[in-house]
């Protein structure tokens, strides 16, 4: 059985991967003129602190079943997912070009097991936290210590069905094996979420007896630290909220809702990729 | 081992000993209830083996999820609840989480009070609907057994499959017909009685009404088929083309509604096969309140309305 372990890099290694990341988001966007770049950009270094330095996974052996589990339960942002799986080894990156495209096995929303490390079919929000719930449960049954990981978007927090999960994961005494991350960019496709519906993700997940970790989610060693502190035992379960904008890195995408969904055009293309590469306002 | 004669019971009582069974035969089964355990019957498994069952409370989204993350394990995951609410209130859960991943996760779901001999709870209880639901997820298989025997056999069978099941068992205790020599096989329909003039085609407690009814029309001198259909999808195509061929003439009964149920099913493969006049028999309203047999007959799930309901797709004969 393959003993994985965290690659653990520093933090100038980690933003390095975030600028490419970010640039396959943009990219895969524009080369199939749909997609989802705003919440896939705001969650840029929460995926990559966690898939490089906390999550104990081999992509050579994707299906071990020691790994640590990654699930994204906020669906849409595959633009994000799929490059940190192709930047982390579990396909080539080649693949991305082919996002959204007939014939592709990275469909608009993730489809378990379509392509290596894909865990969980998502696309109908709210689903992440249940399913993290079952497999977290198979793992204390089966004498596994793997610790399921769940990406939540703010406006997902809408869904009743988080709810009832926030409410089972301490009840079942999970904590030590489910972390959940919010994406707290504070929009969603309608606009602004204190405007659509608003969410109180503090206050919330405080009610259903979790620890609160919150953290600036653009701030690589804010994030790393974060996680860190978000595996270390606690009487309760842990969720780590992060603040963050959503189109981050990109200065016409940010805080701008109408690219929650939308592709860029060739010359807003270029823009994006410059801004990534000087690694405007990026911590 | 002696075969044991039919039992008066409920379908939903045959679930714990289904599991149970399961368990004993090597099975990694979980099961979940939301909050409806005590009638679901899905306690008696938890009292026999506690760490293979849950209670998630009243979230019937929530317990698809977490079964559909114990099926991702290998497990084969059990959920249950009220047919008004499992799929009714998860069916987005059932798609997503369920239907769609790897061509169908392993989930069974067990659905007991289905239809309107609910009783007395009204129509908001009285699941009409289920299995319009349940069939429209491909890779699902949906079964509606008669009787406590055969709701056992057919439990066991689908946990036995590595696909998503939906199971639909019933309140009130009913006649056994099947005793335990007999053999549920997925998929296929028993004949209960030889005929040649009608066939009546039934499932769930409707079974042993068609049995009346035939009896009914024996007495007129009208010859009836009478099928248990407890496989609603897959249909069994051979017995339903075998039935329009022999006998011309069909009746479909389910305590459903007649669209996207038993009648919808039977119909689809005679259109594309043998097309001979059909009747369906179903409930095509919402309910009231009412003792589960006073409700049968509020319904017009009786006997005679099946005759009347032979006679004239027999007079459709051309």
């Amino acid at each position: 059985m393959p003993t994985a372990t965290a690659a653990r890099l520093s933090v100038d290694e980690l933003r390095d991967i975030a600028k490419r990341i970010r640039s396959h988001i943009v990219q895969m966007v524009f080369n199939a003129q749909s997609g989802h770049p705003g919440g896939s950009l705001s969650a840029v270094e929460l995926g990559v602190a966690l898939f490089w330095n906390h999550l104990r996974i081999d992509p050579e052996n994707p299906q071990w079943p020691g790994r640590d589990r990654f699930f994204l339960s906020k669906g849409h942002a595959t633009p994000f997912y799929y490059s940190l799986l192709a930047e982390r080894g579990f396909f080539s990156t080649g693949l991305l070009d082919g996002f959204r495209t007939l014939g592709s096995p990275l469909q608009g929303h993730p489809s378990m097991n379509s392509a290596p490390g894909i865990e969980m079919s998502g696309g109908s929000l709210g689903q992440g936290l249940s399913f993290a719930i079952g497999q977290a449960t198979a793992g204390r049954m089966d004498g596994r210590d793997y610790r399921c990981w769940v990406m939540m978007g703010d406006g997902e927090l809408n869904e009743g069905q988080v709810w009832e999960a926030a409410m089972a994961v301490p009840h079942f005494g999970l904590g030590d094996r489910i972390v959940a991350i919010v994406d707290r960019n504070g929009l969603q496709n309608d606009g602004f979420g204190d405007t659509i519906m608003k969410v109180h993700p503090k206050e919330m997940w405080h009610g259903f007896g979790w620890h609160v970790i919150e953290c600036d989610g653009h701030d690589m060693a804010a994030v790393d630290q974060a996680l860190t502190e978000a595996e270390r035992p606690h009487g309760k379960p842990r969720v780590v909220v992060a603040h963050t904008i959503k189109g981050k890195g990109v200065s016409f995408m940010e805080n701008n809702a109408g690219f929650h969904g939308k592709a860029p055009t060739a010359e807003q293309l270029k823009q994006a990729l410059d801004e990534i590469t000087r690694g405007d306002g990026l911590l | 081992m002696t075969s044991v004669a039919p039992v008066t019971a409920a379908t939903r009582e045959a679930y714990p000993k289904a599991l149970i069974q399961l368990a004993e035969e090597g099975v990694d089964v979980v099961a979940i209830d939301a909050d409806l355990s005590v009638s679901t019957m899905g306690y008696q498994f938890g009292e026999k083996y506690p760490d293979r069952w849950m209670t998630v409370g009243v979230a019937e989204a929530n317990m698809v999820g977490i079964g559909a993350g114990l099926a991702a394990t290998g497990k084969t995951a059990f959920i249950a609840s009220f047919a008004a609410f499992l799929p009714g209130r998860c069916f987005d859960q059932l798609r997503t989480s369920v239907a769609q991943p790897k061509g169908g996760m392993n989930v069974k779901c067990v659905a007991s009070h289905g239809g309107i001999t609910v009783g007395e709870d009204g129509m908001s209880a009285q699941a009409i609907e289920d299995l319009a639901l349940a069939t429209a997820l491909i890779p699902f298989d949906v079964v509606v057994p008669a009787d406590f025997e055969s709701a056992r056999q057919a439990i066991v069978a689908v946990g036995k499959t590595s696909k998503p099941a939906y199971v639909r068992t019933g309140r009130p205790k009913v006649p056994g017909l099947y005793t335990t020599g007999y053999r549920f096989e997925l998929g296929k329909a028993t004949q209960l009685r030889a005929g040649s003039d009608v066939t009546l085609i039934a499932c769930g407690i409707l079974v042993s009404i068609a049995l009346q009814a035939a009896e009914q029309l024996a007495a007129d001198g009208v010859s009836a088929r009478v099928l248990d259909m407890a496989t609603i999808k897959p249909i069994d195509r051979e017995a339903v083309i075998a039935a329009a061929r022999d006998t011309g003439a069909i009746v479909t009964a389910e305590e459903h509604q007649t669209v996207g149920g038993l009648g919808s099913a039977v119909a689809r493969v005679l259109v594309e096969t043998i097309p001979v006049p059909v009747s369906m028999v179903g409930v095509d309203r919402y309910g009231t309140s009412g003792k589960w047999d006073e409700l049968l007959g509020y319904f017009e799930l009786t006997p005679q309305r099946l005759a009347q309901a032979a006679k004239d797709a027999i007079a459709r004969k051309r």
